[in-house]
Parts: structure tokens; C-alpha cells; sequence
């Protein structure tokens, strides 16, 4: 049933009929199966892509934020890791290796909204050794979808 | 001023139709004989840096010496086929100059060639350029237009010089087992005849492996000369790169007529070639997207009551109008004008397949949908 995650992460909105036409399963099964990756937590939400840099007002903006921190004895990162992925501003949040801990991806209204974040919020954490806030200047790819004006498609409409 | 036997090619017919459509760039068009995907990154990538490094001469009247090599190693590992770099492959632009350097170079004035239809409309048009006479075997719906064994060994008394295999095939998706090739090679072996095998669709084979008409024997792959490229598999059409592997004899002097006619194909297209050879997981990943295409366009097509037989491979089907009481050109015109959806009517793949229509699935499983609803639609109101 791994073909039904394939569809649905490329496609949120695919119809339960839809996906009984492309893989062929029962209808019932497959409702089943999803409904058990979702209690799973395996599909863990349905979101849209949005190319905000087509909508002219309101855009935001979004930041990486990289950030070092120190671990604590017994459970490593992980309890100085939620203190930051709490806060709402914060989209994501990973573990890296190299030369800092936590990567962010923060979102906010305007520049000052960012920065006052991290100088309020993130940097006088305890644990917090340093920040570098990197703020995105455009996008060109994201998930796997170029966002950029890309060509495509200059196949003549009909050839043998 | 202009030769007979070329004045005498026939038209295909659906001229006009076509026309039509390249005159309508809005509709959804299941027309379409190549891949829609764009040649790999990595392929073009390769392309670019070539240009980057100066790759801009000619190269060897049979192409570069690296990319034959890889085409060999390649026939080696998938088909178990030895051919020598050196004097039994040619590289070719795309398979279509393969064919008429096939053609060109065994064909003598009046020497029969047996096409099988439905053909790839190239075929009877390029036998008659190089002034060989065509011979229809034609394959039956009920046989899954598959060739029939009895009408071959008709269609062989007739002693042709050659015979033009295609599978997996266009317009059809039809394919051979090995054993149904055996089954044909057992009659052809009897005879003098060259098969020349188009096999350009190989890797776009779904059920069964496909077999490589030389990999039958020693004597068949003498007497084969094997066609194929990257149009279709790599989705390189654009590029023109493609391969002719036979016997050193006609390999020689397919070469010869390629050193004073075309010289070679495109430099910067062979070095792209050469990538594609490494291209594997890029190839698979595209033969399983049009897997799950054929699976539903198939079924979605007999629903509504085109009856579609299961293509082998490639990415055509052939389907039947036969339930209704409309020929394909007319299904074809109104299906363009009502409901903006292009396909290709049979009759352009040979006699008598006027109930019969080209639906490509080299198109996004959106637009395969929607113009399912719209072909659903036009035919409840016929």
C-alpha cells in the first residue's frame, strides 16, 4: 500500500475513486489504509503549497536560523530542542550535524517581527550558545517544485 | 522537377486533421509520439558541459568510439547480445536515419519489404524513397494485432528481401514473448530475409522482459539488423541520437553511405548519449510513471466503452470505436472541436483501421483524467 502515501504526498487531494482507478484496490481497503496511517501518525497532515511570491501583498517573510546549543545530561537535545520548537514562530525544526545543532525555519510579518523574535525570544534562552539568522531572499524550489518560471512542455501537440 | 517515385508517396491521409490540431495549442492532446517528461538533468547537464568544453567538431562517420562502446555493454548486460564496438554498431540521428541507412543500404530497385500494419507511417514511405516495393502483412484485432503465424508464411512466398519488425510497437503497444519470436524466427530462418528490428520501445516494456530479436540465435542476430535509441526510453527525442547493430557487412556499408551523406550525428548529442547510458534509475523512474498511466487510461478506456487491449509496452493504446456507429476521423474531428482533446485516427497507421484510434499516455495523469470525462461525455451524446 506504499503506493497510496506516493499519491497523497503528491497529491493531498487526490479522490479515494481516483486512487481505486490507479492502484486497483478495493475501495474499502483503501480507505482502511489510510485511515490507519493516519491514526499512526504516518500521514501526519494534508497541506497545500503556496507560491506566495505570486501573491503581491502580504508575503512575509521567512528566516533559517541556525543554532547552537547545549545538550543536557541524560536527554541530549531533545528537552533544549522543545523549548524552541514551541514557539509558534518556528515552521520547523531539525537536529543537524556540524557546526551548529538546531536548524529553524521561522516565519514572521516583517524583518523586525523575525529579529525581535530571536533577540527577545530565542537567543536569552539559557541553554542557547549563538544564533545566525539567515533570511531567505526568493525561493526556487521547494518540494520538489520548481517555483520559478520553468518552461516546459514544447512538444508539438500532435506527431506520430 | 520532382522524382516520380517521391510525387507517388502516398499522403497520410489525415493531413488535414492534423493540421487542425497544430493550429489548436489549447487542447489537451493524447497525440503526442514522445515522452512528456524533459530529458533527465543529468543528461542535459552533460550536453551543456560538452558545449562548455569545446565538443563541437564532427566526430567518426560511426559515431564516438565511447558511446559504442556503452551501447555494446549495454546489449551485453540487458540481452546477452555481442556486438563489437568497432565494426558492428553505427551510431545513428535517432532510429529513423538507422532505418534508412538500413533500407538504403540492402534495398535494390523493386526488392520487396514486408511491413507490418498497423505500421509506424515511416515505414512504407522510407522503403519506396530508397525505391523498394512494400508488402502489407496485416495483423488482425482478434489476433491482438499480433502477426499470425499462417499469414507470415504467406506473405514469405512472396520471397521479399526484408522484413520490418516493431515491438514494442507504435501505433499498437503490442509486444513478443521470446517464444512468440521463436514462432516468427522459425519461419524467417528458413528464408533469406533481413529483419530489421525497431526496437526503440525496449525499455519501455511493462509485462514481460523484452527480448532482442538478435538474442534469439547466432544465425538470426547475422541476419538482424537491430534498431534502437534514446528518443523514447531517455526522453532525448530532441537530441536525435540512436544505433544500428548488425553484421559487419551491412554495418560497413550502412557507414559508408552515412560517411558521405550525414557524416554523423550531433557531437554534443553523443556525449549526452553517453550519459544517458548511466541513466538507469531515471529510466525507471519514468517507465513506472507510464505504467501507472497505462493501468488507468486502459481501464478508463474500456469503461466508457473504447475497447483497449492491454499494451505491452510503449506508450500507445489502440482503441476500437467499433460500439459506435462513428468512424475515427469524425470521432477524431469532433472529439478536437467539442470537447478539445487530440488523438490520432487509425487510418493513418495503415488500411482499414478506420474504428480505430491512437491514444497516447505520454501525458500527465491530470490531463489523462480529465480527457477521459471529456471522451465519456462526447460519446453519450453521439
Amino acid at each position: 500500500m506504499e503506493d497510496i502515501l506516493e499519491f497523497l504526498e503528491n497529491n493531498a487531494r487526490i479522490s479515494v475513486e481516483d486512487l481505486v482507478k490507479l492502484t486497483g484496490k478495493e475501495k474499502k481497503d483503501i480507505q482502511r489504509t489510510i485511515k490507519s496511517y493516519e491514526k499512526k501518525g504516518i500521514i501526519v497532515k494534508y497541506r497545500t503549497v503556496i507560491n506566495r511570491q505570486k501573491i503581491k501583498a502580504d508575503q512575509g517573510v521567512s528566516a533559517l536560523i541556525e543554532v547552537k546549543i547545549t545538550p543536557q545530561k541524560d536527554v541530549g537535545f531533545d528537552s533544549v530542542a522543545e523549548r524552541i520548537y514551541r514557539f509558534p514562530e518556528v515552521k520547523s525544526c531539525y537536529l543537524l550535524s556540524g557546526t551548529y545543532d538546531l536548524l529553524l525555519f521561522v516565519e514572521g510579518k516583517d524583518i523586525q517581527t523575525v529579529a525581535s523574535f530571536v533577540s527577545e525570544k530565542l537567543a536569552p534562552l539559557n541553554l542557547v550558545k549563538g544564533t545566525a539568522t539567515h533570511f531567505m531572499l526568493k525561493k526556487y524550489k521547494e518540494d520538489g517544485v520548481v517555483l520559478v518560471n520553468e518552461s516546459r512542455n514544447k512538444r508539438l501537440p500532435i506527431t506520430y | 522537377m520532382i522524382a516520380k517515385r517521391i510525387k507517388q508517396l502516398a499522403p497520410s491521409g489525415i493531413r488535414e486533421f492534423f493540421d487542425l490540431v497544430l493550429g489548436m495549442p489549447e487542447v489537451i492532446s493524447l497525440g503526442v509520439g514522445e515522452p512528456d517528461f524533459v530529458t533527465p538533468w543529468r543528461i542535459r547537464e552533460k550536453a551543456i558541459t560538452a558545449i562548455e568544453e569545446g565538443f563541437t567538431s564532427y566526430t567518426s562517420n560511426s559515431g564516438l568510439f565511447g558511446l559504442r562502446k556503452g551501447v555494446s555493454n549495454l546489449l551485453k548486460k540487458k540481452y546477452a547480445v555481442d556486438y563489437c564496438p568497432d565494426k558492428e554498431i553505427l551510431i545513428t540521428v535517432g532510429v529513423s536515419q538507422g532505418l534508412d541507412l538500413a533500407l538504403r543500404a540492402i534495398l535494390n530497385p523493386g526488392d520487396k519489404v514486408v511491413v507490418v500494419s498497423p505500421y509506424y507511417v515511416a515505414y512504407p514511405a522510407l522503403v519506396e524513397i530508397s525505391s523498394g516495393e512494400v508488402i502489407y502483412l496485416t495483423t488482425r484485432e482478434e489476433d491482438g494485432f499480433k502477426i499470425n503465424l499462417e499469414d507470415l508464411k504467406e506473405v514469405v512466398k512472396l520471397k521479399p528481401k526484408a522484413i520490418i519488425l516493431n515491438y514494442p510497437g507504435n501505433p499498437t503497444g503490442v509486444s513478443y514473448s521470446a517464444l512468440e519470436l521463436k514462432n516468427i524466427w522459425n519461419i524467417l530462418s528458413k528464408e533469406d530475409i533481413v529483419v530489421i528490428s525497431d526496437e526503440t520501445y525496449d525499455e519501455l516494456t511493462y509485462n514481460d522482459k523484452h527480448t532482442c530479436f538478435s538474442s534469439l540465435d547466432k544465425k538470426a542476430k547475422a541476419r538482424t539488423i537491430l534498431l534502437n535509441g534514446f528518443s523514447k526510453g531517455y526522453a532525448m527525442t530532441g537530441f536525435r541520437v540512436g544505433f544500428a547493430c548488425g553484421d559487419k557487412e551491412i554495418i560497413d556499408a550502412m557507414t559508408k553511405i552515412n560517411s558521405f551523406a550525414m557524416l554523423c550525428g550531433p557531437i554534443i548529442s553523443q556525449i549526452a548519449a553517453s550519459e544517458a547510458l548511466l541513466a538507469r534509475k531515471e529510466v525507471s523512474l519514468m517507465r513506472a510513471e507510464y505504467r501507472r498511466r497505462r493501468g488507468f487510461v486502459v481501464k478508463e478506456l474500456n469503461r466508457v466503452g473504447l475497447v483497449t487491449v492491454m499494451p505491452e509496452g510503449a506508450f500507445y493504446c489502440f482503441s476500437s470505436l467499433k460500439k459506435f456507429k462513428i468512424n475515427a476521423l469524425d470521432f477524431a474531428n469532433k472529439l478536437l472541436m467539442e470537447k478539445k482533446v487530440a488523438v490520432v485516427p487509425g487510418k493513418a497507421f495503415g488500411k482499414g483501421l478506420d474504428s480505430f484510434i491512437r491514444i497516447s499516455y505520454a501525458n500527465s495523469l491530470e490531463n489523462l483524467k480529465e480527457s477521459v470525462i471529456r471522451i465519456e461525455d462526447l460519446l453519450n451524446n453521439l
